[in-house]
């Protein structure tokens, strides 16, 4: 098999990583950062989980008849993770509100404007 | 049995005290018990580094599952001497943050504010004691969580997107920490520091370790604002509620600097780090343009707070400039200048928190005079800003002599003089306080005449007094460096 | 509230069995996949479930904020009192070898405790986070 495919669970880590940190940098809307902080956050998932599978491999609960267990470290490490995650993205939808209440909008841009009109700022 | 405990509990009591405080609630209750618990956090690490000076690193079993299995909490010279700077940092805030944070913030919120200063004590306390890579990065986000919440906490409505901007980059940064992390455990197997250490160099294939590397280094530059991945730090440290400036810059770049650290020395090894990898001379590049840039950019300021902030970003580049000597020289003037500019900058944000509070702002206006208004709170702004420059006899002198010692021994003598030379930018922005401060007549702004409350007055003058005791008697610091050094260069201590 | 006389018969009918699934969830943790994580998300879908129906009021009576908010801190402190009974009882923090005087069953009982304080935990800040953002014109124009 080519490297290509034999990697394929790596190529989809790095262009959900590459996905998500573009759509931070280059969208202005606050919300829409979030989301892709999201999408760059969940190839991290990724980057964890796909290695610790052992295809044909089950749960690691010692049994009968049971030879190949998958790795069950990085699925609790990614729980945890996970949970980080959503802590952060509350936190910023949270953060987004106030902002929105303050400054009536969710573009950077107007928001920045804002800012300078009212002296100060940058 | 209480002393064979104390890693565990010098993490655990902060953190237990945060939902303690929720559950209780009421505000004068709520700032008792965060201050005690960072209190005896404070006294925990100082007999933890005096165990450690005495017998020796100290490892502890979260949960008695043995090592490199369960968790370890390991303490050492260097991180030791960390925890004394973060635990004593929040005890000295803590009592400071019961006025300045109560103008702040909403009486019936007050208990939130105290319990999440709690969360960000535990979770920067956590980072430095944790022997495991991805607990760091738990810890990690708990305290970043908090300090996002924290800095949101501002008065002034750009703190929210000082906050948010924060939070996007830190963000970011954790998790290029922890993709670095993924690919170390992926070619080693573990997440424990020390046997990632001792398993990396029977790794056949360099390359994923060097990709590693470059996450790793790249996320915890963002957090501990390397230049030019600074740029949430002035904003955020400038619309904090000071309390909240004082504390996460005295400790939240420190930290960081220690994984940074930690990692270079105590798991790629000095050899990756230096000779595969250029990355002293990349250091020391980013280093001078943060000093040089940073330092020219706070003589602009307008605001006395974002001044400070920018300073900081200078101060950082000092501290990385020592990583960069990769010598113990070097590393040593690194780990104390890092313990020393915390010390300083919490006593200036604490200071100028007063100020902001009684003026209702910082600005280059309202210091007009201000040496008549508030006397003590202006001699000691000038004090601690002469620890910021360097002045000999205060702590600041210090860092910048082991930094000029190690630049010599390395026959740079450019460096040296660049030292000495970018200690002037600073001169000129501590002299643009004193001249608003001692030689301006008071203006319009000017706050009335009359201190600061003795309760933010007290904690801001112990670190004064700090600086310039560490700048005396360097015994403890100097001692804490010296063994960190030789402890990240594999000598004997 | 919903009009919707199908969405509300259906909605009461299913709620009971989402709560008795994060139980099943909760408890069966010890035996397959499960554990106070997802039973707590589980538990509080079943709420933000009725608040959607029955609306948000109706969901704020019946679980009303200070308890949520007294959920979040309490599951985190029964945490952190299991790790600290650890300690107590001659361990290390979190050491549930200890907690029994067959070591097998005492990490089965610290298990058990731990667990249930993320289930409480986590349902509370998943109540908090809804109620925060679904009440937060409300709670603006009654200026709280």
């Amino acid at each position: 098999m080519s490297a290509f495919a034999s990697h394929y669970s790596y190529w989809v880590t790095v262009f959900l990583m590459a996905t998500g940190l573009y759509i931070v940098i280059a969208r202005g809307n606050l919300l829409k950062k979030l989301i892709g902080l999201g999408i760059f956050q969940t190839s991290v998932y990724l980057l964890y989980i796909a290695p610790g599978k052992l295809i044909g491999g089950t749960a690691p609960i010692v049994a009968e008849g049971f030879r190949v267990y998958s790795n069950p470290l990085p699925h609790v490490l990614i729980l945890t993770a996970i949970v980080v995650g959503v802590a952060t993205l509350a936190l910023g939808l949270a953060i987004v509100v106030r902002i929105r209440e303050a400054y009536g909008s969710t573009e950077e841009d107007e928001i920045l404007a804002a800012d300078r009109a009212s002296g100060g700022g940058g | 049995m209480i002393a064979g405990q104390l890693p565990a509990l010098v993490v655990v009591v902060p953190l237990a005290a945060a939902p303690l405080v929720v559950l209780v609630r009421r505000p004068v209750a709520a700032f008792a018990i965060a201050t005690a618990a960072c209190a005896f956090s404070f006294f925990a690490a100082l007999l933890l580094a005096a165990e450690v000076a005495g017998a020796g690193p100290i490892s502890y079993a979260l949960g008695s599952w043995p090592p490199p299995w369960g968790i370890e909490y390991r303490v050492d010279a260097f991180n030791a001497f960390v925890l004394v700077l973060v635990s004593g940092a929040a005890t000295v805030v803590a009592p400071y943050g019961w006025r300045a944070v109560a103008a702040e913030v909403r009486r019936d919120q007050l208990y939130l504010y105290h319990a999440t200063f709690c969360l960000c004590v535990a979770g920067l306390l956590g980072m430095a004691i944790t022997g495991d890579a991805f607990n760091l990065f738990v810890f990690m986000e708990i305290a970043s969580l908090a300090s996002y919440i924290l800095i949101a906490l501002g008065r002034d409505r750009r703190a929210l997107l000082a906050a948010y901007q924060y939070l996007i980059l830190g963000t970011i940064g954790a998790t290029f920490y922890v993709i670095g992390v993924g690919l170390l455990y992926l070619v080693t197997g573990t997440l424990n520091i020390a046997d990632m250490a001792a398993r990396l160099p029977a790794v056949p294939d360099l390359r994923p370790v060097l990709a590693a590397l470059a996450f790793v280094t790249v996320g915890v530059s963002l957090k501990l604002a390397l230049f030019p991945l600074h740029f949430w730090l002035p904003n955020a440290y400038a619309y904090a509620p000071s309390a909240v400036s004082a504390f996460l810059s005295a400790t939240a770049t420190k930290v960081s600097v220690y994984v940074l650290l930690r990692f270079y020395f105590g798991v790629f090894g000095l050899p990756l780090v230096v000779e595969t990898l250029p990355m002293p001379q990349i250091l020391l590049a980013l280093s001078i343009v943060a000093i040089v840039s940073a330092s020219l950019v706070a003589l602009w300021q307008t605001d006395l707070k974002r001044l400070f902030a920018y300073s900081s970003v200078a101060q950082i580049g000092y501290i990385t400039l020592g990583i960069g000597m990769a010598s113990r020289e070097g590393l040593t003037a690194a780990v104390v200048h890092l313990f020393n500019h915390g010390v300083t900058k919490g006593a200036l944000f604490l200071l100028v928190g007063g100020v902001a509070l009684r003026a209702g702002g910082a600005g280059f206006a309202s210091l007009r005079g201000l040496a008549r208004a508030m006397p003590l709170t202006a001699l000691g702004i000038t004090l601690a800003g002469l620890s910021l420059i360097g002045v000999p006899g205060t702590a600041g002198f210090v860092s910048k002599w082991y930094l000029v010692i190690g630049a010599i021994e390395a026959g740079r003598w450019w460096l040296a003089a660049l030292v000495v030379a970018t200690s002037l930018i600073a001169v000129g922005y501590v002299w643009r306080f004193v001249e608003a401060a001692y030689l301006a007549e008071p203006g319009p702004a000017t706050p009335a005449r009359g201190e600061a409350s003795p309760v933010m007055l007290a904690p801001a003058w112990l670190l004064v007094a700090a600086c310039l005791w560490f700048g005396f008697d360097t015994s403890f610091t100097v001692t804490s460096a010296r063994r960190a050094a030789a402890l990240l260069l594999g000598g004997a201590p | 509230m919903t009009r919707l006389l199908v969405l509300r018969i259906v909605a009461k009918i299913l709620i009971p069995f989402m709560l008795m699934f994060a139980l099943y969830v909760q408890f069966h943790g010890d035996f397959g996949p499960g554990g106070g994580f997802q039973a707590g998300v589980i538990g509080a879908a079943a709420i933000v479930f009725y608040a959607l129906i029955f609306g948000l009021p109706a969901a704020r009576r019946m679980v009303p904020e200070p308890v949520v908010e007294t959920m979040v801190a309490l599951g985190v402190f029964l945490y952190a009192g299991v790790g600290l009974l650890g300690v107590a009882l001659g361990g290390n923090y979190l050491d549930y070898f200890v907690l029994a005087a067959d070591p097998v069953a005492g990490q089965h009982r610290g298990i058990f405790w731990v667990e249930a304080g993320v289930a409480i935990t986590v349902s509370g800040v998943m109540l908090k986070i809804f109620y925060m953002f679904a009440g937060r014109r409300r709670d603006l124009e009654e200026g709280r």
